[in-house]
């Protein structure tokens, strides 16, 4: 048989992701990429693969998917109790497919996003050096869509043997683990681009209280129900370039995180950005989920985002070298 | 309040801010700056953003931290000259004004179709950013006169190439999607086609001009694209 995987079932919304379309923002094309950075990336290191490479996200309900070979694979963020043959397939481990084996998952407990990444990877070609598939303009992942019943991702080939097998776990990040369902989610912000069009009342209600994640959130924006965000003079701005995280708030008061599909640009005011290193966590925000804001300072911000990143090169290393 | 001004936003982006209004001036100092990073770049940015009077610079802050950047950027600012190295470049592109729309417009102006198309053919526009779709320009310069309100009900599907109206702006939609834009023309060029060499046909800073054809150009000119033509013209500004 060919060194494929058939989708035998979509499951919600399952694309193919990576690090994201870099450098194209200027010309408006949204960076995309896998909404759970860190997961993505510790689902490669588990299949043996470097860090960035393109691996499917499943959203919500997962897909059911057949190894047409044999493939060490790896499952990572949220856990949507996958099957493969009928015995359970763990979250943040490598396990072992031969070929004919029927993955199956169903809906994600803990969590709204989970990552499959295959040792090798897949066989797709990148459109403007990414393969996240971007799905407003129909290119990149596979064939510039999501998943379908039916089709046929191609692996690279030779699937390669994995060294020490056994030793690749990883412990489920605290926010996902299911027999503490983190429902209360803190999201730490540091304050503007815009914060002084906003009332000090829309300040206080913003930092004060806790916000309902609405159903229609999506990989552009999360977009939430609560406190009324008030301004000074209306939210309205000259439009300008968006940052990951950054906090919209359009004319209804209701905020709105902006995520890996966001418009490049846009013309409502931002009254803080959520950190970097918590913004996996709004990626396993699932509707009905309470959140709230805190402020911190940019210094500690920083030192956040540089021991985050420390922590993952060591744990990059540590793949590398189990080889 | 003095100018350029820097806003944080959040931990690996920052926002310069060149002034409140929309104009050529602190469209050209957005310009200025994103060019000099383009030339000698700054090594914690990975990407910059430039709009209508601010630019976003995204960066590494494990490499640079927020103060640091903010200290770099004030230096280079500091004798950054907004006079566009060589002329900007101007895009003829071909429009055949048949939009479902132009009717209205005319109505609403009080004008002749003729004398619609004549005005929105006439300026050389300035694209002060590319957003929202890929390859879609922000144009400044629409005659006001022919400045119409967008439709009340967004259409749910507005074809590639399609020329619009909406409020003071007007321009070109990249691909086909919803929008509430008053469609006056069609033009064959693609300003986003991602089987060119050069994806996205121009640039902030760049300018367009509209030029009319007859429905039987525009079928002509379609033919030659097909064929693998290049079917508009590339001139300079000024």
């Amino acid at each position: 048989m060919a060194d494929t995987l058939t989708v035998l079932s979509p499951g919600m919304l399952t694309t193919v992701q990576d690090m994201g379309r870099a450098g194209w923002q200027s010309s408006g094309f949204s960076p995309g990429g896998a909404m759970d950075l860190p997961a993505l990336r510790a689902a490669n290191l588990l299949a043996g693969n470097s860090k960035d490479m393109p691996a499917l996200e499943m959203t919500m309900t997962g897909p059911g998917i057949k190894f047409n070979c044999d493939a060490w694979f790896a499952l990572t963020g949220a856990d949507f109790q996958a099957e493969l043959n009928g015995a359970p397939a763990p979250t943040y481990a490598l396990i072992r497919a031969s070929e004919g084996d029927e993955l199956r998952c169903a809906a994600a407990r803990a969590g709204c996003r989970g990552y499959l990444a295959v040792a090798g990877g897949f066989a797709l070609e990148a459109v403007l050096g990414s393969c996240s598939t971007n799905l407003k303009c129909g290119i990149g992942g596979f064939a510039g869509r999501q998943l379908r019943a039916g089709d046929e991702l191609p692996l690279q080939c030779p699937q390669t043997p994995i060294a020490n097998p056994q030793e690749r776990r990883l412990p489920v990040p605290a926010h996902l683990d299911r027999d503490r369902p983190a429902d209360k989610i803190i999201l730490r912000a540091v304050l503007g681009p815009q914060d002084s069009r906003f009332t000090p009342n829309g300040l206080r209600d913003f930092f004060g209280g806790w916000y309902t994640v609405a159903p229609a959130s999506d990989r552009m924006g999360i977009k939430l129900e609560g406190a009324k965000v008030t301004t000074h003079s209306g939210s309205d701005i000259i439009s300008d370039g968006i940052a990951a995280g950054s906090v919209q708030v359009p004319a209804s008061g209701q905020p709105i995180v902006m995520m890996a599909d966001r418009q490049t640009t846009g013309g409502y005011a931002k009254i803080a950005t959520v950190i970097s290193a918590d913004l996996p966590l709004l990626a396993q925000a699932k509707p009905g989920d309470h959140l709230r804001f805190v402020a911190i300072a940019m210094d500690e911000a920083q030192t956040i985002v540089r021991r985050e990143a420390r922590a993952m090169a060591r744990l990059e290393y540590h793949y590398l070298t189990l080889r | 309040m003095a100018y350029p001004q820097f806003h944080a936003a959040g931990d690996a982006a920052i926002l310069v801010e060149f002034g409140s209004e929309i104009n050529p001036e602190s469209n050209a100092s957005v310009r200025a700056l994103s060019e000099s990073l383009r030339r000698k770049p700054i090594r914690a940015i990975t990407e910059c953003v430039p709009a209508f009077c601010s630019l976003l610079i995204n960066y590494d802050p494990c490499r640079l931290r927020y103060q640091a950047l903010t200290r770099q950027l004030r230096k280079r600012l500091q004798g950054l000259s907004t006079e566009a190295a060589g002329s900007a470049r101007v895009f003829a592109i071909p429009v055949c004004y048949n939009g479902e729309d132009l009717e209205f417009v005319a109505r609403h102006a009080n004008l002749s179709k003729e004398e619609v198309i004549r005005r929105h053919s006439a300026p050389e526009y300035l694209i002060y950013m590319l957003g929202f779709l890929p390859g879609f320009a922000y144009l400044g310069g629409l005659d006001p006169a022919i400045h119409t309100p967008r439709l009340q009900n967004p259409r749910t599907k507005i074809p590639a190439g399609a020329v619009g109206i909406g409020g003071e702006q007007t321009g070109i939609y990249p691909l086909a999607s919803p929008g509430g834009w008053q469609l006056i023309g069609q033009t064959p060029v693609r300003p986003y086609d991602p089987q060119r060499a050069e994806p996205i046909l121009y640039a902030a800073g760049d300018y367009i001009k509209f030029e009319p054809v007859t429905a039987a150009e525009y079928a002509a000119l379609e033919r030659r694209q097909a064929a693998g033509e290049q079917i508009w013209e590339v001139g300079r500004h000024g």
